[in-house]
């Protein structure tokens, strides 16, 4: 079967709340126009479209029929949606190009998460007959599993911190990132000196034991990836980067029903795509301790680079953060810096579904 | 064809109602899981993955509901994928599954689309008011009868057309178990003289609201050749367009011409009248039956209705469109396509019952959505594709 | 470390934007299993149910997460049983069931395998609850069948004095047609969201030009089409339209349809004419309205031209045209709008 690649990656800006429309027009034109650029390629040239978003992002059915309109569809083209995160319209596209139909896809991804309350719409996520009737937001649900982690001894209040701290410094490389800064995990736990007179170390327990700084920011924005078969994917960049494997699966929705420290469909999706030997792995974990998880089942060591672009923690644009983290994969072999490289991707709540994707140097 | 041979092994579907309320959403795509996994003789550790389909999550009130269903879908573990294309969702969400098996990655996968309208109101859901427009909207009817009204003035159809599409596809209806509406007293008088709601589309010519599901089971070239009577994928095609653009021709748009043109030439069809034994084509309001006729190019542009008016597509016709009764019998919209496609599986293996088509060799399965912009299709075969 | 995340001011060049409420009692049917459960919760009794493995799930599960078995053996499990995990909401949002203060808790009944997700109500002190706690269901007054019948849990030992302030309590559950009370049907399940819809900051401009009784279209510079609204994409050539046209409030109908039919969430009564408006040196027509003549004298190619509301009615909307209505001139031939159909 056909090998596939990723020849371009381009995201918006991650932004607290943009005023563009919920379809994500304004966002996706300029981006793709970057990877138009990059590649050579036009619209015409490309065999196959799939795109991720959801409509309760946008609080009305169909939104995502006029983002079409950004690709500028007229003659007709060969499209497909998921409801999903656009890093499952990598795999539709991914698929598609191995039976040999096309040999380029375009994938992309948008999401206004800002038009809504975002963590309570995502509780229409839950069961709708037990669970979603008592609205439990997407941050407390996460909290709950990260106290079972802490109070086993799985973590740490200061591997979370570590783990946020590490996240806002790498961010300051990525221009397209929501925040960053300077900053170590004395600070973010309150227990460092400070010049601020109304520090309260209580203050950033927003969803206890969950910190401010434990949880990824509200976020809008967009992603797309260009995919082509290895053979054409020559001709489109230097350096193309191989999917030498991808896989997802998922768990049961009963959240009382499993261990919420684990993730069994991250583990699964892991062992059928092989981690060995990767050097940088783009992890999609809005949470701090859902990193922990994630790379603990995909057995990600110590000298594994861990979200070198800040990962979903300092930019989480529902439904294209865990494209971006493929294509952020994806970026370090297209620019020479790395050899093996692991994207990952989440949906659901506390990390119910898993898609694990390594990337080679062709 | 280089990839991979295709083959449905198994369907089933519920029985469609208005109001289902003797089972919940998993007990429904259950219903339609059960009948297709019995029909294709696979156990749950045969299953290697499960696509789901379904339109517009407001129906129903659950984002992404394939989350919550993953129990009762014995997903857990496996890959689960979830497709929305509008209307053509229950057809695109078939392509997607075959693509699993196709492109080499995958044995045998469940597919399942469903919608359960009772939860909701679609009329609501599909009418929500955006700020700053005209609340003129009124559903789905509302939307294509100015493009049925544009189809009258553009082929000088008779008016009675649309009824013989409504009489002909309930009496169908009426022998098909499964379907919502069986009405087999049903008229062409009798639809003339039902109440006219968006006008020209008259009540007994507009698709009901129902609850249900459909399911099929998909697997590659090795499991086909053990099923006892697989049917197999000759032909796959998908297109989308914008909904609106200036000059866009909406009584017969070009994604859907592309899509036919692209399938026909992949499954090496010459003369589609002659060469496609019976269609399953996505039919909500009767007069879609000749406009697709024209866009599928089983007729040329202005001529559909004629093939319609004079008995071709009933059941001993040249071409018999919606021998199950179709969309007008039975509407769970997201599962809507998903049915005409496996209803064009069951004809050609033979499992059709009372609407089956003698000798059906070769079946078309159709679905569209949004405004009339996405179109996905499949051509199956008794036969093993070349 | 800085969090950049400032909002711009409106100003007048910033894209309009308005609330979109979406609103609706979802109506459930729960199945068999689901439908005992809710049933003996109206009873003020908890059922879970027996999976494949043996294990008791609480609240039950119709099909089993390793097996995907059907399942069907109910047992009872108690009201009482063990905080597991939680964590602590402290400005509860809108439909959560306590409405002060509180923990979410996943808590594992006595006689239950899995946990239950459900509130914990300590009279809004984060420092009186913990894991291992012993809690105990707080029924609601009048239980109805529904899974909010379980108001809350509080603590076993030194519950809170006062009851907690709860949300809405949710619309009464439809029980089997004859009227038998060990299966519920159907459950109500109200959601209620806002939004903020945004318009393009093309479709503003030309929403900014309507409330001074304008009709502003923008031209594609890829096809030199004519758009109104004005769009962030040309449909057929992924660009912003640009170059601005003024067009007249006169045009013709391409087509219609007459709605007959009453629907939920309907603005306008029917009987209407619900027409696409091609206005003149516009290349692509509008949804609106057509009164001032019989509905049956609406026709395919009619000039029509629009009747504004009174002035200080206007605003940033196409509402500013209350109907479009015949002009009496002659209609259009065919073949000048036959490519609009």
């Amino acid at each position: 079967m056909t090998e596939v690649a990723v020849v371009a990656f381009a995201q918006a800006p991650n932004v607290r709340r943009t005023h563009g429309t919920t379809n994500g027009v304004e966002m996706l034109v300029p981006i793709f126009d970057e990877v138009y650029t990059r590649t050579g390629l036009s619209k015409t040239d490309i065999g196959f479209w799939c795109s991720g978003s959801s409509d309760y992002l946008a609080g009305r059915a169909f939104s995502f029929i006029s983002a079409v309109d950004a690709i500028g569809a007229f003659p007709p083209i060969h499209e497909s949606h998921v409801e999903m995160d656009a890093a499952w319209a990598l795999y539709e596209a991914w698929l598609k190009i191995r039976t040999g139909e096309v040999d380029t896809a375009l994938v992309y991804g948008f999401g206004k998460s800002s038009a809504g309350e975002l963590r309570r719409v995502l509780s229409l996520q839950l069961d709708p007959y037990t669970v979603a009737p008592l609205w439990p937001d997407s941050v407390s649900i996460a909290a709950l599993q990260a106290r079972l982690g802490l109070e086993s001894g799985r973590w740490t209040e200061q591997d979370l911190a570590e783990v946020a701290a590490r996240s806002r410094r790498d961010a300051a490389d990525n221009p397209r990132a929501q925040f960053s800064g300077e900053t170590d995990v004395a600070t973010l736990l309150g227990s460092a000196p400070t010049t601020e007179p109304t520090a309260d170390p209580t203050a950033d327990l927003v969803a206890d034991p969950l910190r401010r700084h434990d949880i990824a920011p509200v976020t809008d924005g967009a992603a797309v990836i260009v995919l082509a078969s290895a053979e054409r994917a020559r001709d489109l960049a230097d350096r193309p980067a191989v999917i030498s494997g991808i896989d997802h699966r998922i768990d049961t929705p009963s959240l009382g029903a499993r261990d919420l420290t684990t993730s069994p469909s991250t583990r699964l999706a892991g062992e059928a795509v092989g981690t060995d030997g990767v050097e940088v792995a783009e992890l999609h974990a809005p949470f701090t301790h859902q990193e922990l998880i994630v790379r603990d089942e995909l057995g990600l060591g110590d000298d594994v680079r861990i979200n070198p672009s800040g990962g979903a923690l300092t930019g989480n644009p529902m439904f294209s953060a865990g494209l971006a983290r493929i294509g952020e994969a994806a970026q370090r072999i297209l620019d020479g810096d790395a050899t093996r490289t692991l994207g990952h991707a989440t949906s659901g709540p506390a990390l119910q579904q898993n898609l694990v994707t390594v990337l080679e140097r062709g | 064809m280089a990839e991979q041979r295709t083959a449905v092994l198994g369907t089933g579907q519920t029985h469609h109602r208005s109001k289902r309320t003797d089972v919940s959403m998993p007990g429904l795509l259950r219903e339609a899981v059960d009948r297709a996994m019995a029909d294709a003789d696979v156990a749950w550790s045969d299953i290697d993955a499960v696509v789901v389909g379904k339109a517009p999550d407001l129906f129903e009130g659950v984002m992404m509901p394939e989350l919550f269903l993953a129990d009762a879908l014995g997903a857990n573990g496996k890959p689960l994928l979830r497709v929305h294309t509008a209307g053509s969702v229950g057809g695109s969400t078939a392509l997607v599954a075959a693509s699993l098996v196709r492109s080499g990655v995958h044995r045998r996968v469940l597919t399942v689309a469903f919608e359960k309208q009772s939860e909701s109101n679609a009329m609501w859901a599909l009418s929500i008011r955006v700020p700053f427009t005209m609340p003129v909207g009124a559903g789905a009817g509302g939307y294509f009868a100015p493009h049925v009204r544009s189809y009258l003035r553009r082929s000088g159809a008779p008016e009675h057309v649309g009824a013989i599409v409504a009489a002909k596809d309930r009496r169908n209806g009426a022998l098909n178990p499964y379907a919502h509406l069986r009405q087999s007293e049903i008229t062409v008088d009798s639809v003339q003289a039902s109440q006219m709601l968006w006008d020209p589309i008259r009540y007994d010519e507009t698709c009901p609201s129902s609850d249900g599901a459909c399911a099929m089971v998909i697997g590659d070239e090795q499991a086909g050749d053990d099923a006892p009577d697989p049917a197999w994928i000759h032909a796959t095609a998908m297109r989308t367009e914008p909904t609106t653009f200036a000059g866009r021709d909406q009584v017969s748009p070009r994604a859907g011409r592309d899509a036919a043109t692209a399938l026909w030439h992949q499954a090496g069809i010459t003369d589609p009248l002659s060469q496609v034994d019976a269609a399953e084509i996505y039919v909500p309001f009767s007069w879609f039956e000749p406009m697709w006729l024209e866009n599928l190019g089983f007729a040329a542009d202005g001529e559909g209705w004629k093939l319609t008016e004079a008995g071709e597509t009933a059941l001993g016709g040249r071409l018999p469109v919606n021998p199950s009764g179709g969309v007008l019998s039975s509407n769970p919209i997201g599962a809507s396509g998903m049915l005409r496609f496996s209803e064009a599986a069951k004809q050609v293996m033979g499992r059709a019952g009372e609407h089956q088509v003698d000798g059906a060799r070769t079946a078309l399965g159709h679905a569209y959505g949004g405004g009339s912009q996405y179109f996905s299709m499949w051509l199956v075969g008794s036969g093993k594709p070349a | 470390m800085t969090a950049v995340e400032s909002e711009p001011a409106e100003t007048p060049e910033q894209p309009l934007s308005a609330p979109l409420d979406i609103g609706f009692d979802y109506t459930r049917s729960v199945g068999p299993v689901l439908g005992r459960f809710m049933a003996a919760l109206a009873q003020r009794r908890i059922l879970g149910v027996r999976g494949s493995d043996g294990r008791v799930h609480v609240p039950p599960v119709e099909y089993d997460p390793g097996t995907a078995e059907a399942l069907d053996e109910l047992v009872d499990v108690a009201g009482e049983g063990t905080v597991v995990s939680w964590s602590w909401i402290a400005d509860p949002l809108a439909g959560q069931p306590v409405q002060r203060p509180f923990a979410w808790a996943l808590v594992r009944l006595d006689g239950a395998d899995t946990a239950l997700l459900h509130a914990v109500d300590t009279g809004g002190d984060p420092t009186s609850v913990h894991t291992g706690q012993r809690v105990r269901v707080r029924w609601a007054d009048e239980p109805v069948g529904h899974i909010r019948d379980i108001a809350y849990f509080v603590p076993v030992a030194d519950p809170p004095a006062d009851a907690a302030p709860t949300a809405p309590a949710p619309p009464a559950a439809a029980t089997g047609a004859d009227d038998d009370t060990t299966t519920v049907d159907t459950v109500v399940t109200p959601v209620q969201l806002s939004y903020t819809h945004s318009a393009s900051p093309e479709e503003s401009r030309y929403l900014r030009a309507l409330a001074d009784g304008r009709m502003l279209a923008q031209r594609c510079p890829g096809c030199d089409k004519v758009y109104i609204p004005p769009r962030g994409a040309c449909p057929t050539c992924g660009v912003p339209t640009t170059d601005e046209v003024d067009l007249p409030d006169t045009g013709i109908v391409t087509t219609f349809c007459i709605v007959n039919v009453p629907f939920l969430g309907q603005r306008i009564a029917p009987p209407y004419v619900g027409a696409y408006i091609l206005l003149d040196g516009a290349d692509i027509p509008f949804l609106h309205l057509v009164l001032g003549c019989e509905a049956s004298e609406v026709r395919m190619g009619m000039r029509v031209r629009a009747a504004w509301k009174p002035r200080e009615e206007w605003s940033t909307t196409l509402e500013n045209i209350a109907h479009f209505e015949p002009t009496g001139e002659a209609d259009a031939p065919y073949a000048s709008y036959a490519h609009h159909l």
